[in-house]
């Protein structure tokens, strides 16, 4: 049977508590000896997805709180992100490629989450987000 | 500030402003927004208009440090000034690429580069 690990974890609604949270899960992919090219891609995704649940989300009300939970193993990591928010429809969010929105100061978090992971996905009504990765799943963009 | 608290480096070269971004990690948004109050400051405060951003130090980004770049583009361009980014790691020009953020902003491979398009 394939050693995995997984933590579950509830923070407030405060953009100060990601990076703690971030270096976990970056430890937790080094001990699987994930690549780096892995690692930014978690890392990065998984920023995206917190600040979105604690900004858009839950509104930066510290009395709601976030829940995360990770599952990660030789193979693959998984990562859901729920929010106690009033949720919102992803489909809604424009595209930020295109050149009425391209110089919005915001608005790309979704675009890397989709692209750096293998699945993303809003369920709940947009309160929660399930974002899974396979090791070595090749980025769009590799040429050196 | 104290220079410990400082988020940028700024050097001046044949007068264009180069401001080294010293953090590893753009991705904490309290950081991220003092960051921005640093580079805004460059234009707004201090009134430069010739300005370029080495990322040589720069591992991780995120898309609220993107908007603080796109704003600062903005108020660049306003100013009547240039801007430029040069020193990009390979994994932070794909971010860049993917968002098509390259089609807006001037990225530049080298300082010398930037200095020359900026200068």
């Amino acid at each position: 049977m394939t050693e995995h690990v997984e933590f579950k974890v509830s923070i407030p609604s405060s953009l100060h508590e990601g990076l703690a949270l971030q270096d976990r899960i970056v430890q937790l992919m080094e001990r699987f000896a994930y690549s780096p090219r892995d690692v930014f891609a978690v890392r990065l995704s998984f920023e995206e997805g917190l600040a979105n649940a604690i900004k858009h989300g839950n509104q930066l009300d510290e009395s709601k709180l976030v829940m995360i939970s990770c599952r990660i193993d030789d193979n693959r990591m998984r990562v859901e992100i729920q929010d106690q928010g009033a949720g919102f429809e992803p489909q809604a969010v424009p595209d930020p490629t295109q050149d009425e929105f391209i110089e919005r100061s915001t608005g790309r978090g979704l675009l890397l989450m989709r692209v750096y992971m293998d699945h993303s996905e809003y369920a709940d009504g947009g309160r929660c987000l399930i974002m899974e990765r396979q090791r070595n799943s090749p980025l769009p963009i590799t040429e050196n | 500030m104290s220079k410990s608290d400082r988020r940028i480096d700024i050097e001046e070269i044949s007068g264009v402003t180069v401001a080294r971004l010293l953090e590893k990690k753009i991705l904490d948004e309290a950081n991220i927004d003092a960051l921005g109050q640093e580079l805004f400051a460059l234009v707004d405060k201090d009134g430069r208009k010739k300005i370029v951003l080495d990322f040589t130090l720069v591992e991780y980004l995120s898309s609220a440090a993107l908007g603080k770049l796109i704003t600062m583009h903005k108020k660049t361009s306003t100013a009547g000034g240039k801007l430029a980014l040069c020193s990009i790691q390979k994994d932070i020009l794909d971010v860049f690429k993917i968002t098509q953020l390259n089609k807006v902003l001037t990225l530049c491979n080298d300082l010398d580069d930037a200095l020359k398009k900026v200068g």
